[in-house]
């Protein structure tokens, strides 16, 4: 087994295969380059979002024109949901840690299938490209919002269908990283990694993955429905022709809805990860968190009704929408405790990925808590399409996995780079963010609740203190997430080198070098036991050292070795 | 999550990991006959489904149709698709995917049968 | 199976790919992939059912203009052509070469007359105007318009599916020719089929619900 011993002397980074410079890492297949080459796509769009974010606040600062016209503000809210959701909320953690971690972590060298994960990729690239062509070819940018509703989407002059199709291609890119990552699953464990040994970021990546694969193809029909529409006038959609634009919204939601757990689980995945290291001890309920994310994922099937209360759906449905939407709490409050009493009687040390990871906690609670209010019926009624639904959805997508991923990187950065960053300045950046993030969302749901609605790019005087209020967060937020990676940037220049193990986790990625080399493992491990064991080792790294054939079964049995 | 771990049983796992990729060989060999009588209870099927359209029962008509065309669904996913000869884990994951694919019917009708 | 263990063990060291063959991966890949396809077709499925639960009767008139015989043709053929797969893997576990590469033309060929059908179908409507935007459609009521939508959608994908399973038979067939298919190392074939099986399957269903509404 102990081969490829020539390409494990030198890191991922390093390493020179057939293909030299750019070349080798355009055409790598390895999970690790193909994690960072997403990481770098995904950094990229996602500082395009925020700076269109960034003008949306900055438009609202006072009523009326301030920095742009009503149509420029709809293309602008249409790209940065667009851009947000599908290019870097929906990819972020799952293509860039995912890959990174998931085959290490299982103990595999690899994902399954290399070269489809590449082919990944560049789908994502490619889509990526269609969304920044949308900008400039046609009648500029589409300006339906993110959701592409009917009738509009089939009525706007503007350039739909070109981000559709982006939509379409990034699905399409999705669902292959889902598939890779179900197989990886079932049939790369290392020897002796059983279901339940698994760690919680892996049962994470499982659950999101199955719902890549069985929800994101209804949202590809439904996108091509809307280009044949657009070009064809096939009917389906188009009210004049007996089409009922409610169901364009059940098989919008269908996937879009399951989509929202894409994003959150593999944050909750992270979580998990997270605070038994920084607690120095076991997770606490760990085999109830691991089915807590497929129940999470299995319900995340069963509500997507709650987006369309005021459609003009019938009442039963609402009703059972409704009933539904009130069991996502429990698998939820079921990690949120279980974390929380991980860090019960823990020996905590409070490292700069814990702050994110409370500050997470806190945030995500708030966003949960109100999406009881948006739940609720009537509730939801007298705050429908008002700021109080863009308040509650950016607490849990962008204060849940925007948050998380933030964490991602300061937790896992010295593995993947092998350098290790200012602490302290990343405590400082993690409290500017999170005192930024409640300055800019939480007067969004004051005002929401006061009747403010989205999607405007004009208000009513009486809204104006809440809207700079607003806008000054934005600004805090924005300085806090610049000088969270100008600190990382810096350490990735002129960072002191990171050992094998600077948290002391106890998965196997911290039991290979950092950075890993290009083959993880120089011999695939053997697992004896759960994933955030402190006390003892739980992993034999070398099992031909130890006497034991991983692949014909034990040769010499050595039980304190095995154990 | 520290399980005290047997050596016999890490062996086990060790082989349980890799052995079944050494059970490549798919130790299934249907004779030709069996598909010769798949294909003719399928086309057989289809000629009832086409006997059936043409008598008048209202709205059952629908439902014999999906029925049968469930039947040859069955014997198609079954023999040609192999999944009689499919490890458990292959007929769970079809299973699972039906049972989402059902819940997306139920749950759109909920709503259009009440409106 | 030895041989198989070494392909295992021999950690390809090229770009940091470690290439193995894991057919039992292979398949799961394939299933997971023909639920996308089952989902994909399932949307519109639901769109259908949906449509003609509100327009049963705009969907039965509209449906009086198919020709039911050369569906039930279609059917046959598509049929035939899934026994054919069936049968050229069981060959291929024989080694028998020959029979299996045989049973895979006759495959194509059936594919291709379902394609000639479907377009002299095709061609048949939007002669008389009947297309999405057509003339006929617009004197038409709203359950005969969204009928007709709908089966150029769905039948429309359904053709591009059968070209793609077309595509895929076909490269497979080289694989065998050139001995990289064999009686131990079919799975790549065994992937074909399923495809090709869920195109089959897909069609079961299209038929009754768009030939067979009187």
């Amino acid at each position: 087994m102990a081969n490829g011993s020539l390409a494990n002397e030198v890191s991922y980074l390093e390493y020179q295969g057939k293909h030299k410079g750019i070349m080798g890492w355009l055409l790598s297949v390895d999970h690790k380059r193909i994690g960072l080459m997403y990481l770098m796509g995904i950094m990229i769009f996602f500082f395009v979002a925020m700076t269109l974010g960034v003008m949306m606040r900055l438009e609202m600062l006072t009523p009326g024109e301030t920095i742009m016209k009503p149509q420029t503000y709809n293309s602008v809210f249409t790209l940065h949901g667009v851009i947000m959701v599908f290019l870097f909320i929906i990819p972020a953690i799952p293509a860039v840690f995912g890959n990174f971690m998931l085959p290490i972590q299982i103990g595999a060298k690899d994902v399954a299938f290399p070269r489809l994960n590449l082919f990944s990729w560049y789908l994502y690239m490619v889509g990526a490209i269609l969304a920044i062509v949308s900008l400039f070819i046609g009648d500029g940018p589409a300006d339906t919002g993110w959701t592409f509703y009917v009738p509009y989407s089939i009525r706007s002059a503007q350039n739909v269908s070109i981000t559709t199709m982006a939509a379409f291609v990034l699905g399409f890119s999705s669902i292959v990283t889902g598939l890779n990552f179900v197989v990886t699953i079932h049939r790369l464990r290392a020897p002796g990694m059983t279901w339940f040994r698994m760690p919680l970021f892996v049962w994470g990546l499982y659950a999101t993955s199955w719902i890549q694969v069985l929800a994101t193809p209804v949202i590809g029909i439904t996108l091509a429905l809307i280009m044949l529409e657009r070009f064809m006038g096939v009917g389906v959609f188009d009210p004049a022709l007996g089409g009922d634009p409610i169901l364009y919204q059940h098989l919008f939601w269908i996937y879009s809805h399951p989509a929202v757990y894409i994003m959150i689980l593999p944050a909750m995945g992270v979580v998990s990860e997270i605070l038994p290291t920084f607690s120095r001890k076991d997770i606490f309920g760990y085999k109830q968190i691991a089915i807590s994310s497929l129940g999470i994922a299995l319900i995340g099937y069963l509500v997507w009704g709650h987006h369309m209360f005021v459609s003009g759906m019938s009442d039963t449905s609402r009703i059972v929408f409704s009933l539904l939407t009130f069991l996502v709490a429990i698998p939820t409050g079921v990690k949120i405790f279980n974390w929380v009493a991980t860090l019960y009687k823990a020996s905590i040390k409070f490292s700069a990925p814990l702050y994110y990871v409370l500050g997470f906690i806190f945030i995500f609670s708030i966003g949960g808590l109100t999406g009881l209010v948006l739940g609720a019926l009537a509730t939801d009624i007298h705050v429908t399409d008002t700021y109080f639904v863009v308040a509650h959805f950016h607490y849990v997508m962008f204060g849940g996995m925007g948050i998380m991923f933030f964490a991602t990187m300061h937790y896992w950065f010295p593995k993947v780079f092998g350098k290790m960053y200012n602490e302290k300045l990343a405590i400082v950046a993690c409290t500017v963010i999170i005192i930024g993030f409640n300055t800019l969302y939480f007067p969004m749901f004051i005002m929401g609740y006061m009747g403010m609605p989205r999607r405007y790019y004009d208000y009513l005087p009486q809204f104006q203190g809440w809207h700079i209020l607003s806008t000054v967060g934005s600004w805090i937020l924005v300085s806090g997430i610049v000088f969270m990676f100008g600190n990382l940037f810096y350490a990735l220049l002129k960072g002191p080198k990171a050992s094998m193990n600077p948290w002391g986790g106890t998965t196997l990625e911290w039991k290979v070098p950092s950075p890993p080399p290009l083959e993880n493992f120089d011999e695939i491990p053997i697992v004896t036991g759960g994933p955030y064991v402190h006390d003892k080792a739980t992993y034999i790294m070398y099992p031909s050292k130890e006497g034991i054939n991983a692949n014909g079964g034990v040769k010499t049995v050595n039980q304190e070795a095995a154990l | 999550m520290s399980e005290q771990t047997q050596t016999g049983e890490l062996a086990a796992q060790a082989h349980a990991a890799h052995g079944d990729e050494h059970a490549q060989g798919h130790g299934h060999n249907v004779s030709y006959g069996t598909y010769f009588l798949v294909w003719l209870g399928l086309v057989a099927l289809t000629a009832v489904t086409v006997t059936i359209a043409g008598i008048h029962l209202g709205s059952l008509t629908l439902i014999t149709a999906m029925l049968i065309a469930a039947v040859k669904t069955t014997l198609v996913g079954y023999h040609f698709m192999h999944l009689k000869y499919d490890n458990v884990i292959i007929k769970v994951f079809v299973l699972v995917c039906l049972v989402i694919f059902l819940t997306f019917w139920i749950l759109t009708f909920s709503d259009l049968s009440f409106r | 199976m030895t041989e198989h263990s070494e392909v295992m063990h021999q950690g390809e060291s090229h770009g940091g790919a470690h290439v193995h063959r894991d057919d039992e991966g292979s398949k799961m890949a394939m299933w997971l992939f023909l639920f996308t396809e089952l989902l994909l077709f399932g949307g519109l499925f639901l769109l259908y059912g949906a449509y003609r639960f509100e327009y049963a009767d705009g969907f039965k008139v509209a449906a009086a203009d198919m020709n039911s015989f050369i569906g039930a043709v279609n059917t046959i053929i598509l049929l035939t052509s899934s026994l054919s797969v069936a049968l050229s893997i069981a060959a291929m576990q024989r080694s028998q070469k020959k029979l299996a590469l045989g049973m895979l033309w006759f495959t194509i060929l059936c594919g291709i007359a379902f394609l000639i059908n479907k377009y002299f179908e095709w061609s048949h409507e939007i002669h008389n105007g009947i297309y999405p935007g057509g003339p006929a459609l617009e004197n038409m009521s709203n359950g005969e318009v969204l009928y007709f939508g709908l089966y150029y959608v769905m039948t429309g994908l359904h053709g591009l599916h059968v070209i793609i399973g077309l595509i895929f038979i076909s490269v497979i067939m080289v694989f065998i020719s050139r001995d990289k298919i064999t009686s131990t190392n079919f799975q790549k074939l065994e992937n074909a089929g399923l495809y090709w099986h869920l195109v089959d399957v897909i069609w079961i269903f299209l038929f009754p619900l768009f030939y067979l509404l009187h």
